[in-house]
């Protein structure tokens, strides 16, 4: 011991885990100066355009670029044959880089342009000559299913299925007292992010490119580019460029390879940005799904049995399509104690928009057939669906249908409570205010025709990568004394998409290391892969790895401390402690000139794959729940819709920034809302008809009300600092809540969303 | 593409006919996304920003004349007593910001069916002024749209004021949408009384390829309505009244809704809209 006065700890390190300290990109993105990946600039750059095909299907005959690269300004027009390795896929590699002899999606990409402006580099790909000789697509995902349906992609085995997800678990006949059947449909959804695909590839010296991309995954993206343009990985550079949002829609590529080919190819920087039209070609789309239910209780209302096939299109290529019938598989019988079920999950592929990654994956759709289904049976019991809801609730220690046991916190009931609980909104009387009513702002009603309805839901939805996927994170932490001060660096490759991250990072690291001043570094792929933004899954995996490094940090420091006489435990508040929390020493007297950096790749536990028979197996790493209770007020004779309130208790293990997990239940309840009332991509014979923000809707702040939110805390032993992923579930169980009340207001069956005004008329 | 920018109005027009491809552009809440989505590239742009003639309004003979460019909010804002049925269709009209550079006259230009501002427009009998260097000319509303976004200007032609009646009774206007607010009509309704002449004006929005007026409709409710009695109405009339407007639309299914929806859904906005107008008629009036 060299100290001889006791110093007292003053543990002055704020914005640590469980506060909420300002995002930094915050105030930036609300006075609109926040730098997205549409923004990036290099000098003397070109830009790409993209030709795409306007077919679902047609055979290419033929495609002669000569006319595109007589057009002044043009630097390079390319086509398949300039793709080094023309195929690629996130899970499954079956997709053209540039079409060869087929397209299979209207919209999907030809040839490639670069141009000296971007306008020039659109009108050289209007000026491309292809030959198609159209073919009648394949849209009924049922239909394709069928052993004479054509087969869209022939190297796959197993016709036009992509996965089928049988799940077996108990009695193959039960009986039960009272039956219930259903058929649901959920529309094809768009991740409607703000910010369109865009990026800036830009050639290096060393024979390589780094490409500035808003993606959800660096890693996956530089796999999958390293492959399609046949080069090593340490020339193919990904930095994350700012992300307008993603939801799912940038875990496939889109410009990715193009730009990289244009900028190799030209020897300049290229720069690629959708638009808005373009946009919603350019990234893969919620599954729609068709469902056939049939749920067995007792006469008491205890659950017998769920049967139900589920067949989710995935349209022209797989994406995350077998992933995605998994969850909704797995996930099929949903947060209930069901002893015999038997699901047969499809994903299929049509001519329709590929789809794939969406916030719910899977889970989203099945919540809205069983919850219906739910309903259907507490009418048939001539119970309250909540009260059959909560006899039947999962709860720690339940089996799933895969055979796996929760084994972790569950509070379905208690959620379901919380929500029920809740104060219902008064019934106003007297003038309304317009932007109270169905049709808001647009005067349709003073109140004539509207009718109150109150509906539930609850969901189930798995955090992280699933089914033995190998899902780990990596993270480079630094401690050093600059200027006087400990500073903590931190370095992963995790995308922020605008869940937060950046923020949690930090807040990590001052917990663990009682460090005020950390600074995030750039996401890139100059340290190893972080996983995918997606899942629910950074804050969990991420923020482990990020804590795993500050650990090892710590130990580090410790020894260092010791070398230099001090028996020091711990790190707090710019300090090294003692097990008695006792002050030892600065921190920059024991740091010194050293710098402290440590790399940790960390993993959850993992999980495993299904039994592809039966559907067994310890599929998903963790379980999340959200309920929600929806009122909305409906004009019955307009079929108008205004959601009047929505109340939300979600488990989320721990509230790593509390501010941050309530934005993310009303950002993920407002899209299940908009599943609910108004969000259809509409597709007829595999074109799609609304492509733009005109006639694609998503809420506005008069079509999302107010929220009341019950956060629960029920540590999760498995995860660190017990945390459940928080993006996903509340966007699972908004939507049948939602049409749940609208069927309390106006009787209808109502078996199909998005809800529209034509399906409450009846006209 | 040119960008031409006038100062004058005499400038604009000279302009025009020399160049009468040139597009005219004053808000751009439309023209722009045209472009934008490579709907249209025309080889100039006219921009009337700078046209000081086009940007106000005046009230002369029982009239408000508007000029082209004043953009919604002002109408909202400036002459909710006068035109409010014209104000209560520019409450409809997109977000705050659409609504501070959206203009009437460049609704009228773009001759969308489902322009907000056509059905007040039409119900009230409002003409439209238009000029061009070979002179100015009036042309009714109600004759105004001839196709799905084609109207009646001429090439050199430019729309310079809007010649709205000031109200002479109660005005609504409803629009249906599948959205709460910034939405495009499914399909929109407009009705005005005229008190004293006991007159109805009716204008149907987004339901047929022009905007519409549903004649029977106004015969009808001028002949049944109980003029000066101060009266409720039947319920009988308001359901007739209904069913002759949802007979006047000519609607066609496509992605923002179906043909029987638009049929069924200006009944019901005809039905409320008139019981609304009805109701709001000045007692003194009615007695």
């Amino acid at each position: 011991m060299t100290t001889t006065t006791q110093q007292p700890l003053i543990t002055n390190v704020t914005g640590g885990v469980g506060d909420s300290p300002m995002r930094p990109d915050g105030a930036q993105k609300t006075r609109g100066e926040f730098a997205y990946s549409s923004d990036l600039w290099a000098d003397d750059m070109l830009w790409g355009a993209t030709l795409r095909s306007p077919h679902p299907y047609a055979r290419v005959k033929g495609l002669d670029i000569t006319e595109a690269l007589k057009l002044p300004g043009v630097h390079a027009v390319l086509t398949h044959e300039d793709v080094p390795d023309n195929i690629y896929g996130l899970e499954h590699p079956d997709q053209p880089v540039l079409a060869v002899d087929i397209v299979r999606y209207q919209g999907e990409p030809v040839a490639i342009v670069a141009a000296d402006h971007p306008e020039t580099a659109r009108r050289a790909a209007d000026r491309i000559v292809v030959d198609y000789e159209v073919l009648t697509p394949v849209t009924d995902a049922e239909a394709a299913m069928r052993p004479d349906a054509p087969v869209l992609h022939p190297a796959h085995e197993g016709g036009n299925i992509v996965r089928h997800a049988p799940i077996r678990f108990g009695e193959e006949n039960p009986v039960a007292d009272v039956v219930v059947t259903g058929e649901y449909t959920v529309g094809m959804q768009d991740q409607a992010f703000l910010g369109p695909e865009s990026g800036l590839a830009v050639p290096a010296e060393d024979g390589g490119v780094d490409l500035y991309i808003a993606t959800q995954w660096l890693h996956a993206d530089q796999r999958q580019l390293t492959k399609a343009l046949a080069m090593p990985e340490d020339k193919v550079r990904l930095h994350l460029a700012g992300v307008g949002g993603a939801f799912g829609a940038r875990e496939d590529l889109s410009m990715q390879v193009h730009a990289c080919l244009l900028a190799l190819h030209t020897r300049k920087p290229v720069k690629i940005v959708y638009g808005r039209e373009e946009s919603f070609f350019g990234h893969v789309h919620r599954h729609p799904a068709l469902m056939r239910y049939e749920h067995g209780a007792t006469r008491d209302g205890d659950l017998v049995y769920v049967k139900a096939e589920i067949i989710l299109d995935g349209g022209a290529y797989a994406s995350t399509t077998a992933a995605v019938t998994g969850n909704a598989a797995t996930l099929g019988a949903g947060p209930y104690r069901v002893p015999n079920v038997r699901i047969d999950g499809y994903g299929v592929y049509t001519n329709n928009p590929p789809c794939g990654a969406m916030r719910g994956f899977g889970a989203v759709q099945a919540c809205f057939a069983y919850e219906s289904q739910m309903d259907k049976l507490a009418a048939a019991l001539d119970m309250d669906p909540v009260d059959l809801r909560i006899r039947n609730a999962a709860e720690r220690g339940t089996v799933m249908p895969t055979g796996q046991v929760i084994d972790s916190p569950a509070p379905v009931a208690e959620l379901l409570e919380l929500v029920r609980a809740k104060p219902l909104p008064a019934i106003p009387t007297g003038p309304r205010d317009l932007r109270e009513l169905p049709g808001g702002v647009s005067n349709t009603t003073h109140g004539e025709g509207v009718v109150r309805g109150v509906g539930y839901g609850v969901g189930i939805k798995n955090v992280g990568f699933s089914e033995g996927f190998d899902d780990y994170s990596t993270a480079r932490v630094r401690l050093e004394v600059i200027a006087g001060e400990p500073v903590v660096s931190v370095h992963t490759a995790a995308a922020e998409v605008g869940q937060g991250l950046v923020t949690l990072k930090a807040q990590i690291a001052r917990t663990e290391l009682g460090v005020q001043r950390v600074q995030i570094q750039p996401s890139n792929t100059f340290v190893g892969s972080a996983g995918s933004s997606s899942a629910s899954r950074q804050s969990y995996v991420t923020g482990g790895a990020v804590r795993a490094a500050c650990e090892e940090v710590r130990a580090g420091v410790l020894e260092l401390a010791a070398a230099r006489g001090f028996a020091a435990t711990g790190l707090a508040g710019g300090k090294v402690v003692s097990a008695t929390n006792e002050v030892l020493a600065d921190l920059v007297d024991v740091l010194g000139d050293e710098v402290v950096e440590r790399t940790v790749e960390w993993r959850h536990r993992p999980t495993a794959p299904l039994d592809p028979v039966t559907g067994q197996g310890f599929a998903h790493v963790q379980y999340a729940f959200a309920a929600h209770r929806a009122v909305v007020d409906v004009d019955v004779e307009l079929g108008l819709v205004r959601v009047v309130e929505l109340a939300c208790a979600q488990d989320v293990g721990r509230a790593m920034n509390p501010d941050a997990v309530l934005g993310q239940i009303q950002g993920g309840s407002a899209q299940g809302l908009g599943l609910a009332v108004m969000e259809e991509i509409q597709v007829v014979d595999g074109v799609v008809r609304n492509p733009s923000f005109t006639d694609y809707l998503i809420p506005t702040v008069l079509d999302m009300p107010p929220m009341t939110i019950d956060v629960l805390e029920r540590a999760d032993p498995h995860a660190p600092y017990g945390l459940r992923g928080v993006g996903e579930p509340p966007t699972l169980s908004s939507t049948p809540a939602i049409a749940a009340a609208i069927r309390a207001a106006t009787g209808l069956a109502l078996s199909r969303v998005p809800v529209r005004p034509e399906h409450i008329v009846g006209a | 593409m040119d960008f031409l920018r006038p100062s004058t109005l005499d400038e604009a027009l000279a302009m025009k006919a020399e160049f009468p491809d040139a597009v005219p552009i004053a808000g751009g809440t439309d023209v722009m996304v045209e472009l934008n989505f490579d709907v249209r590239r025309p080889p100039a742009l006219l921009d009337l920003g700078l046209v000081t003639e086009l940007s106000g309004w005046t009230r002369e003979n029982g009239h408000v004349r508007l000029g082209a460019t004043v953009p919604y909010t002002r109408i909202v804002t400036e002459l909710g007593d006068v035109l409010p049925g014209l104000a209560m269709a520019a409450r409809t009209v997109g977000s705050p910001q659409i609504r501070n550079r959206g203009t009437v006259g460049g609704n009228l230009g773009s001759a969308s069916p489902a322009g907000d501002a056509h059905p007040p427009l039409v119900a009230v009998g409002a003409d439209i002024e238009v000029a061009s260097t070979r002179g100015s000319r009036t042309v009714p509303a109600r004759e105004f749209f001839t196709a799905p976004k084609k109207s009646a200007l001429e090439p050199d032609e430019l729309i310079v004021a809007i010649q709205v009646p000031e109200a002479a009774g109660p005005q609504q206007f409803a629009k249906v949408g599948t959205r709460n607010a910034m939405v495009i009509a499914v399909c929109s309704f407009a009705v005005t009384l005229d008190v004293a002449g006991k007159g109805v004006g009716t204008g149907i929005g987004s339901a047929g390829p022009t905007p519409l007026r549903a004649l029977e409709a106004e015969r009808f409710a001028a002949a049944e309505l109980p003029w000066g009695s101060g009266e409720p109405l039947q319920e009988n009339i308001v359901r007739a009244f209904g069913e002759l407007v949802g007979a006047a639309a000519r609607p066609i299914d496509d992605v923002r809704g179906t043909a029987a929806y638009r049929r069924h859904a200006l009944s019901v906005l005809a039905r409320r809209t008139l019981g609304w107008a009805w109701r709001s008629v000045p007692q003194e009036v009615a007695k």
